[in-house]
């Protein structure tokens, strides 16, 4: 569904990425784990458009999207959340919903927005509530719910464990794998809590340096003693 | 005013309420002379000298009195606001409440007994805001006490946007009656055109400060393009005011979108500077393309409005009915009076300006007056959901830019003359501080803002000299008390029933 093919992204003179390639297939969540620096958010703001990828093709449902304008990108049934959750703080979450409900067919909206909040029951009960005084929780929830309204058949999630407490991460990640399951989404997956990515994703990708270093299932990753060096012990 | 400044930084510990720490009363008397000192060594220079033309010679003249009744007022109103933030804003509210109005008794009594004191007006002032601040600190500290998170300050402002529903239509009933009340002489409509013109600017300033948050200092421009725009092709084509207005209005949509397309990637600082330059450049290219727009002369005998093609004038050519002529054959005698155009243009600018807030009050509902605010909020965000910011902000642009044109042409037709003199920089600031100072975004707030900024001068002028002072002294206070804007609550645009959760 979606291809990266030997893509080289430039901050200026800094080559943020060196040639990564990676295969997204339909129905897949897929995470791609690294440190930070490494290139991860690099990666998901290429695949939109914004930084452009300086060499290489990105793919998605067999058309090259690497010259599209961002804007058309994320009208052709991409959606990301972006890191940081960049929920629209002034507008109540109702009004977030509807912002990202713009490149949907405004038909739909009903609909999408009472399947969002079967996903997210506490954004229902917070809907006139201004999207600024939320908790971190409901904000990366609202987040993903905001992506959710476009109808994407593949998400980009950036972080979504972000500076949350475990408590809610785990909840955040059940309910990423409900969305995969539920809506038959592809969900691709930036992560450096490096445990609950690979858990829950069907396969990884690990990131150093703007390349990537190793690939499999989420479980030979997990299993992975180098990835587990790295990623998993000691630093949990 | 150097108290008030100065105060600020004291008001977070005098909201923590009742006598928390009590700093010694030397200490605070100290503190007061102090800011008596700093006030001392501005107003010597500033206020102790003043130069006088006698004839052919400069003299220079020394005002030793009024500089030190000024430093004493600085110096007593500092101590006034340092005992506030002590805990004891009851017996300051008292003492200063007891004195203002003595004051107001003793002008009404005599009016001429204000002019005893050289700074009357300005230690009355003076004396109201220490009641002021007295009051807010002592209702402060009370809600304080009941645990309320929000600010008095706050309250006043959602209770005033809740009421805007009913008082929006008392204060529209009251513009659309305003010119019909007994009391309205040319002055009140005048001061009323006035300021339904620095509305209308406001409201469509609005569009891109307050809804789409670029922050445009050369709001002016658009207000001289439309101006010039409608002079020009009033002028040379010989069109009504009806008919060149949708073309100035267009003119200068034109030019906002010219100002966009250079500003696109621009945040913050770097375009508030280049359209506060693009303002200058406007006004400049007015004041030196000679052929175009007579230069500093200006262009004068604009057409002036007609009422359906009657004009407003005494005694018209032959073969045309003049709008009082008319009034008298069809419904009741009146004879000529200037007032007629006056009310007329009143009625006009009152049209534009609700047109303005009602296209404003609709597109915030649609697809695109959403992605405006959300721009303001978060453009990054509204990238990743497919908001093309490139045409979104060219809209913003070019929607205000027509208001501001609108704005123009009445301005223009309202004053038969126009010259680049009337397209300063110091009109986008104020347009600007009517938007910021309203509250961003609020629509009432800029009617509100407008009254006070507009409408206040005009009543201060009884003030003379003292008026800008006064003028002054009144956005510090703003500045001080509500800095967010009078009414800074967004309202929001969809609410599902039943309302859950606090908005």
């Amino acid at each position: 569904m979606l291809q990266v093919q030997g893509v080289h992204t430039f901050y200026g003179r800094i080559e943020a990425l060196r040639g990564v390639d990676i295969d997204v297939k339909e129905g897949e969540i897929v995470a791609l784990i690294g440190a930070n620096g490494a290139g991860k958010s690099t990666l998901l703001m290429t695949i939109c458009g914004s930084p452009r990828a300086a060499e290489g093709r990105v793919v998605f449902d067999g058309q090259d999207i690497t010259r599209r304008p961002t804007h058309e990108i994320m009208r052709s049934g991409i959606a990301h959340a972006p890191e940081g959750r960049r929920i629209f703080p002034r507008m109540t979450v109702l009004e977030n919903l509807q912002m990202g409900a713009l490149a949907a067919k405004p038909e739909h909206f009903n609909e999408d927005m009472e399947r969002v909040f079967g996903l997210f029951p506490i954004l229902k009960s917070r809907q006139g509530q201004r999207g600024g005084t939320l908790s971190g929780g409901e904000q990366q929830m609202l987040a993903i719910a905001r992506a959710l309204m476009s109808r994407p058949r593949l998400l980009l999630l950036d972080e979504p464990s972000l500076g949350l407490a475990p408590m809610i991460v785990k909840h955040i990640f059940q309910i990423i794998r409900d969305i995969n399951r539920a809506t038959r989404a592809t969900i691709f997956l930036v992560e450096q809590n490096a445990f609950h990515a690979l858990k829950l994703a069907h396969r990884g990708y690990v990131m150093v340096n703007g390349k990537i270093t190793m690939a499999g299932t989420g479980q030979e990753l997990l299993a992975n003693r180098e990835v587990r060096a790295a990623y998993l012990e000691g630093g949990h | 005013m150097a108290e008030a400044t100065v105060n600020t930084s004291a008001a977070p510990a005098a909201a923590t309420g009742a006598r928390a720490h009590e700093p010694s009363f030397v200490y605070l008397v100290k503190d007061a002379l102090a800011t008596g000192a700093i006030a001392l060594a501005l107003a010597f220079p500033l206020v102790g000298f003043r130069t006088v033309d006698r004839g052919s010679t400069t003299i220079i003249e020394t005002r030793f009195g009024q500089m030190f009744l000024g430093v004493a007022v600085i110096a007593l109103g500092r101590f006034a606001f340092s005992l506030i933030d002590a805990g004891y804003a009851r017996a300051i509210l008292a003492g200063s409440g007891v004195l203002s109005v003595a004051w107001l008794l003793l002008v009404a009594v005599d009016p001429g007994g204000a002019a005893i004191f050289p700074l009357g007006w300005m230690s009355w002032m003076l004396v109201v805001s220490v009641a002021l601040r007295a009051a807010y600190v002592s209702w402060g500290d009370r809600s304080e006490a009941r645990g309320d998170a929000v600010s008095p300050g706050d309250r006043v402002a959602a209770t005033v946007q809740r009421l805007a529903v009913f008082f929006g239509p008392v204060l529209l009933l009251f513009a659309i009656a305003m010119p019909l009340l007994p009391m309205a002489d040319q002055r009140w409509v005048d001061l009323g055109i006035l300021v339904l013109t620095y509305v209308m600017l406001g409201w469509g300033l609005n569009v891109v400060v307050g809804l789409a948050g670029l922050l445009d200092l050369g709001y002016v421009a658009f207000y001289a393009v439309g101006a010039y725009s409608y002079a020009i092709i009033a002028k040379t084509f010989g069109l009504n005011f009806w008919e060149a207005l949708p073309m100035a209005g267009g003119l200068a949509a034109m030019f906002g979108v010219l100002l966009g397309f250079p500003v696109l990637r621009l945040r913050g600082d770097y375009l508030a500077i280049v359209t506060l330059g693009f303002g200058e450049i406007v006004r400049v290219v007015l004041l030196n393309w000679n052929e175009l727009s007579n230069g500093p002369k200006g262009i004068g005998e604009i057409p002036r409005p007609s009422f359906f093609g009657m004009p407003f004038t005494p005694a018209p050519p032959q073969g045309v009915t003049s709008f009082h002529q008319w009034f008298s054959a069809h419904l009741w005698e009146i004879g000529f009076s200037p007032i007629q155009r006056a009310v007329y243009l009143y009625y006009i600018i009152l049209l534009l300006a609700l047109l303005t807030n009602i296209f404003t009050l609709r597109i915030r509902k649609l697809p695109i007056g959403r992605a405006w605010e959300a721009l303001r909020e978060d453009e990054i965000a509204c990238r990743a959901l497919g908001i093309n910011p490139t045409n979104t902000k060219l809209t913003a642009f070019a929607i205000g830019a027509m208001f501001g044109g609108f704005a123009g042409s009445f301005f223009a037709t309202r004053q038969g003359f126009i010259s680049p003199e009337s397209f300063n920089f110091i009109e986008s600031a104020i347009i600007l501080a009517i938007v910021v100072l309203g509250g961003m975004g609020s629509q009432i707030g800029v009617v509100i803002a407008s009254i006070v900024l507009i409408g206040g001068p005009e009543w201060f002028r009884d003030l003379e000299s003292y008026r800008m002072l006064a003028f002054g002294g009144l956005m510090v206070l703003i500045m001080i008390w509500r800095p967010q804007g009078l009414l800074a609550f967004r309202e929001p645009t969809i609410l599902l029933k039943p309302k859950a959760g606090p908005p």
